[in-house]
């Protein structure tokens, strides 16, 4: 299968600067793999897009904890105290968004759309640098796409030809940045023959890349 | 049996969900909800990482995890969905009531739960879209910090939203948000509604006030 990834070709996929959607909630469905070849790769000064900052050893918490992150664009933080203090020491840069136009946000950048209108963050510092729009007598914040060079997806069940399902919570983000990004790297929490046409979540044509199992 | 403080809070807000509600729990005090539910309650719950019909946590091994992270189960009819349909659901109005902790709710209803400025930024994760799009939204948090009252005039810390909080439960008091202002409509019985204006800085409006459900003394 063409899709297959060696350990070896994932890294010179890697480059400095880069901007990586990784999957995952609280890292329970991100590539723990794949994240920790980035760590070895030392590659610096990545955009992180992600629900959150993960655990300092788990999720994109290892990549925050190596130092390798310049931004981090999230909706949650509080559980690394890394992604704090080096926020506050001014060595990386965190954009907050609420978690709902996180994922649209994403969503926009995968499916060629300008933006989207949320409610959501109205009245608050969210607010602040973005344009309002009224739209049938009702404010919405503009929010802009968002596009990555690379997106990591875990917690996938993958089938010989590249088709995705994923495993319980797992799923989470990782159908939607998959959409989302130049070039799309699995990481399989197992796979299978062949899915059911019927209960594909992320069909093919959206993956590149499968890693290699272990 | 003493009830402490979250047991007293949760237990009153149990009896604000109904049969066929869709409920989103915060993390906190609203995760003790469901302690004080009947288990024949047609009640689901939805959790915001991607699950409808989320169970009580579970030691077993599983993938299935809540919003907090912990490892959870999901009901007979439960469904797995993505972030995108999670908050759509979310914001489209299909959730009938969230349940979140605050730092400060004001008179109108406005609420600040997601940074303390200098101190501590967790993030708002999914707490502003949630008191946006939830059809009724119940503040569960203590009446006070350190003494200090935490339903005020006007929100002092960033908003997570303006004018969204529709019911406010504390320890000691039941609180309507009405266009008129705050209704103080119950008191548990162990303060009497003096104590509670004067732990309050926001004014209530005060009439027809009753015991908190509920409750002995």
């Amino acid at each position: 299968m063409k899709k297959i990834i060696t350990k070896e070709h994932f890294m010179e996929l890697l480059k400095d600067g880069m901007t990586i959607m990784v999957g995952g909630f609280l890292a329970n469905g991100s590539p723990e793999r794949l994240i920790d070849i980035i760590v070895e790769s030392e590659i610096k000064d990545l955009t992180i897009i992600c629900n959150d900052g993960g655990f300092e050893d788990r999720g994109v918490g290892k990549l925050i904890v190596s130092r390798q992150v310049r931004k981090l664009i999230a909706s949650h933080i509080g559980t690394n105290p890394t992604v704090g203090t080096l926020m506050q020491e001014g060595e990386m840069e965190v954009e907050l968004v609420p978690q709902g136009s996180l994922a649209e946000k994403i969503r926009a950048g995968g499916a060629g759309l300008g933006g989207i209108l949320t409610p959501t963050g109205i009245e608050t510092i969210v607010e602040e640098g973005k344009t309002i729009l009224e739209v049938q007598g009702v404010k919405y914040l503009l929010e802009e796409p968002l596009y990555a060079d690379m997106a990591l997806i875990g917690g996938a069940i993958v089938d010989k030809y590249g088709n995705l399902r994923y495993h319980q919570t797992m799923r989470n983000f990782n159908p939607l940045m998959a959409m989302a990004s130049e070039i799309v790297v699995v990481e399989p929490f197992r796979r299978e023959a062949v899915i059911d046409p019927e209960y594909v979540v992320t069909p093919h044509p959206l993956v590149d890349y499968v890693l290699e199992d272990e | 049996m003493i009830m402490e403080d979250k047991q007293i809070i949760a237990k009153r807000i149990a009896m604000e969900l109904h049969d066929g509600d869709l409920v989103n729990l915060g993390i906190g005090i609203p995760t003790l909800v469901p302690d004080y539910l009947d288990p024949k309650q047609k009640i689901l719950f939805q959790s915001e990482n991607g699950v409808i019909g989320l169970g009580p946590l579970t030691d077993e091994e599983t993938w299935l995890v809540n919003a907090g992270g912990n490892k959870a189960t999901i009901v007979p009819g439960g469904s797995y969905i993505d972030s995108l349909l999670s908050f759509s659901l979310i914001r489209g109005g299909h959730i009938d009531v969230t349940v979140l902790g605050a730092l400060e709710v004001d008179s109108q209803g406005s609420l600040a739960s997601w940074i303390v400025p200098g101190k501590k930024v967790p993030g708002m994760g999914g707490a502003m879209d949630l008191v946006v799009g939830a059809k009724k939204v119940i503040i569960a948090m203590t009446h006070t910090n350190k003494g200090r009252p935490k339903i005020l005039k006007h929100c002092t810390l960033p908003l997570t939203a303006a004018r969204q909080a529709n019911l406010i439960v504390t320890e000691m008091a039941v609180i309507a948000v009405e266009a008129d202002g705050l209704h103080l409509l119950e008191v548990h019985p162990d303060y009497s509604i003096e104590d509670v204006l004067n732990m309050t800085d926001a004014e209530l409006i005060v009439k027809d006030v009753i015991p908190m459900k509920g409750m002995k003394s």
